[in-house]
């Protein structure tokens, strides 16, 4: 934990790290704006921005249209007269409509004026499942965000790395994207999902100082050391990979990439050379999913280390079921079956 | 240009966040709606050009008064029959909202929405319409499938994703399909049904058919993309085409301003295109019905588009996953001023002589006793709890009408995951037995 300021520490859980991390930066930038469906008086649909119009004013934190292409836009917009816009949208699966203003507009801005015009915002949008929200409410598309070139993609998997990189990404000049895993907004799920989930305030994350800090864009966090095996993972499966290591005593390193571009290349070969053996964990699908890259990137580093073929553990490659939810996640024991297999060789 | 000297002199801009009348804590007061009489806005030709009837856009088609009376050139004239009918498809589908909220709330599945308040929306529009015209709903039309018959038991199967669930588990509860009751599969996200809706319509006309489309979206999903684009699309090809536009006042927190409500009506939406644009009130169960009746046969003879606002208001929250008293005042359904659609339909058959409150209250009964044994049925073929009803292979089935090799591969792994060691419950018993 470094950059650990003087400033009181609190128990706070994701949602409440967020919102702190708004207010702070709301406090200290007045370009700082929040925009996006519900934001408002309501605070958001996950409460995410409670009582900051409150706080900060009707023109600071608003209410938008239900339109994600009219959100983003206005956001690019509002980047080029000097704010920091920090667009919601309110599930990831939304953000299709808005799509071009990200991919065509933010994200090659400074490259097409070279330098004249950029685009600082932050889209901070829920992704991930968990939560029966089926095909609609469930979706992890970051990789569709790290094939195009220009935005730089953050997913947090705690409270207090939550707080540190939302600050920093607002800070950022360049447009970020934001995921936040919503199953993990109220504590660390491990994916045994019929067992109860620990609230945060057991988790030693939870203790988030009340001011400004950061946690630089593009640092992995090394959250549990070993010497047989590198767990690369982020969001929610970060703590679905830390429960099975912990419960089955594998000697492994676990990396939460934090931000999966610019990409923390450091440490995963420094790791995968020590320990010869890489899995990879994601909730997306499987087909050219970031994993894919990761994969890629290990056997164009690594490959002479390597004691065994790199594996994956993903979602499936089908729409989000509802009712097969948790046969859908990957879970532990599609964790365990790819750690024996890859321990094996 | 404007000098600097000037410029310094200009007070500076003001961004207009619009902001709802009422919060909660304050007393709701709709006085300042203004309600035309019954009978105001009159009943233009079928067949009129959308150029000559641009003020039905902000006036109000309605039939009934507040005491039931029903008068004016919009009179649908029914039978006293049909009215029944229609008021039981109210009652019911009022009592089936009732249960399946209460189901989502004891646990039984992982989310509802209710239709209250403007059942008339849905339910009077499927009556004035032919069966087999094709309906491209949002997520709050399951009056439309009550209406053409679909068996409630099927709806609730979907609604606990259970074994007899006719989508397989894969959908969230209320997202219903039927292509055999020419009613579309409900998206998640909004407005999406719109262009669909053009398409369907616009090859009906191509293969000179004489069936139509309709589809239903809020006020707030006016804003997204897709409803102007549908719209360009439909006047341009002059598409026979309904577009309804459920304007229920809020949007999840977020009231009809935030989609532009304080400047013009939503019905208005459709001037600039040139598309015949009219606005009804939407918890007259009547009026709805003749204004569809009227969209209906513009479109099956070739006048093209209509483009209908439903005033009408979300009587309780958007879903199971919002609370309507965190953003908005209390009271506001009891004193909206166009009441009640059932009310109003059931004041208007009492003093037609044809209905008494005897036998209203005997109806509920029935409604309510029979949505009740049908859940019970329904539960007999499983709740949602964690899920499970379907065979694993069902997961993959569907992505393509042909399952590749990675998907084949993919339903093996689960497969195996599930005849291994799929309860983790069960592991950690047997765990803790050894």
């Amino acid at each position: 934990m470094s950059d650990m300021p003087d400033s009181p520490v609190k128990t706070m859980n994701m949602i409440d790290a967020i919102n702190s991390a708004l207010d702070v930066m709301l406090e200290r930038d007045d370009d700082v704006v929040i925009l996006g469906e519900d934001v408002g008086y309501f605070g958001g649909v996950f409460r995410a921005t409670a009582h900051l119009q409150e706080k900060y004013g009707k023109r600071r934190v608003f209410d938008t249209p239900i339109s994600e292409n009219g959100i983003l836009g206005a956001a690019v917009g509002m980047g080029a007269y000097g704010l920091r816009p920090v667009p919601e949208i309110q599930f990831a699966d939304y953000i299709y409509p808005g799509l071009d203003q990200i991919v065509s507009e933010a994200a090659r801005m400074r490259y097409r004026s070279a330098g004249d015009f950029i685009s600082p915002m932050t889209i901070r949008t829920p992704f991930g499942g968990g939560i029966f929200g089926g095909q609609t409410h469930s979706q992890s598309p970051e990789s569709l965000f790290t094939h195009m070139s220009g935005v730089k993609t953050i997913i947090p998997a705690t409270p207090y790395d939550a707080k540190g990189l939302l600050i920093s990404a607002i800070e950022d000049n360049d447009p970020v994207i934001f995921f936040e895993p919503k199953r993990i907004y109220n504590g660390p799920f491990t994916g045994y999902y019929d067992r109860p989930v620990e609230p945060w305030s057991k988790h030693a994350a939870s203790q988030v100082p009340e001011g400004y800090y950061k946690i630089p864009l593009g640092k992995a966090d090394v959250v549990h050391e070993g010497e047989g095996l590198t767990i690369l993972t982020y969001g929610t499966m970060v703590h679905v990979a830390m429960a099975v290591v912990n419960e089955h005593g594998i000697d492994a390193d676990v990396i939460d990439l934090r931000t999966l571009l610019p990409l923390d290349i450091e440490t995963i070969e420094e790791s995968v050379k020590k320990t010869g053996r890489c899995l990879i964990v994601h909730e997306a699908t499987r087909t050219s999913g970031f994993g894919a890259e990761l994969a890629a990137l290990v056997s164009e580093r690594c490959f002479y280390h390597l004691e065994a073929p790199i594996e994956r553990v993903t979602g499936f490659d089908t729409p989000y079921p509802h009712s097969l939810e948790w046969a859908y996640f990957p879970g532990p024991v599609r964790l365990t079956t790819a750690i024996e297999k890859i321990m094996k060789d | 240009m404007l000098s600097d000297l000037n410029k310094k002199n200009l007070p500076g801009l003001n961004l207009h966040i619009p902001e709802p009348k009422f919060r909660p804590g304050d007393t709701a007061d709709f006085s300042d709606i203004v309600i035309e009489d019954v009978g105001v806005t009159g009943r233009p030709d079928e067949n009129s050009a959308p150029i000559d009837m641009q003020h039905m856009a902000t006036g109000l088609i309605r039939v009934l008064d507040m005491d039931g009376v029903a008068s004016g050139p919009w009179d649908p004239t029914l039978s006293n029959d049909m009215k029944l009918k229609m008021l039981h498809h109210i009652m019911k589908v009022r009592s089936f909202d009732d249960r399946m909220f209460r189901a989502q709330r004891q646990g039984k599945t992982s989310f509802y929405m209710k239709c209250t308040g403007e059942e008339a929306t849905s339910i009077a529009p499927a009556m004035a319409l032919a069966d087999d015209d094709m309906i491209f709903p949002s997520y709050r039309q399951q009056g439309i499938l009550l209406v053409r018959g679909y068996p409630m038991l099927d709806m609730m199967n979907q609604i606990y994703s259970n074994r007899e669930d006719s989508l397989k588990g894969r959908q969230l509860p209320i997202m219903y399909s039927s292509s055999e009751h020419s009613f579309f599969s409900i998206s998640g996200n909004l407005a999406t049904q719109y262009p669909q809706a053009v398409g369907w319509a616009m090859a009906s006309a191509a293969k000179q058919d004489t069936r139509i489309a309709a589809t239903w979206c809020g006020e707030g999903s006016t804003a997204e993309g897709d409803f102007h684009s549908a719209l360009t699309f439909a006047t341009v090809y002059n598409a026979p085409v309904i577009f309804n536009v459920v304007n229920n006042q809020w949007a999840i927190s977020s009231f009809s301003g935030i989609a532009g409500g304080e400047r013009a009506t939503f019905a208005s939406r459709g001037l600039g295109y040139g598309i015949a644009s009219i606005r009804v009130d939407g918890n007259d169960p009547l009026a709805v019905y003749a204004a569809t009746e009227w969209a209906a046969n513009r479109a099956r003879t070739n006048n093209g588009p209509t483009l209908i606002e439903h005033f009408t208001y979300r009587a309780e929250g958007h879903s199971t996953s919002d609370d309507p008293s965190s953003y908005r005042a209390a009271e506001e359904y009891a004193k909206w001023p166009l009441g009640d659609p059932m009310e109003r339909l059931k004041a208007h058959l009492i003093g037609e002589g044809a209905w008494d409150e005897e036998r209203h209250q005997a109806l509920k009964k029935a409604m309510d006793d029979e949505v009740k044994a049908t859940q019970k049925q329904a539960e007999k073929n499983g709740i949602l709890g964690h899920g499970m009803h379907q065979e694993f292979e069902t997961m993959f089935e569907d992505v393509f009408e042909q399952m590749p090799w990675h998907l084949k591969e993919q339903m093996d792994m689960s497969l195996a995951e599930k005849v291994s060691k799929f309860s983790t419950k069960n592991k950690q018993k047997k765990e803790q037995g050894q």
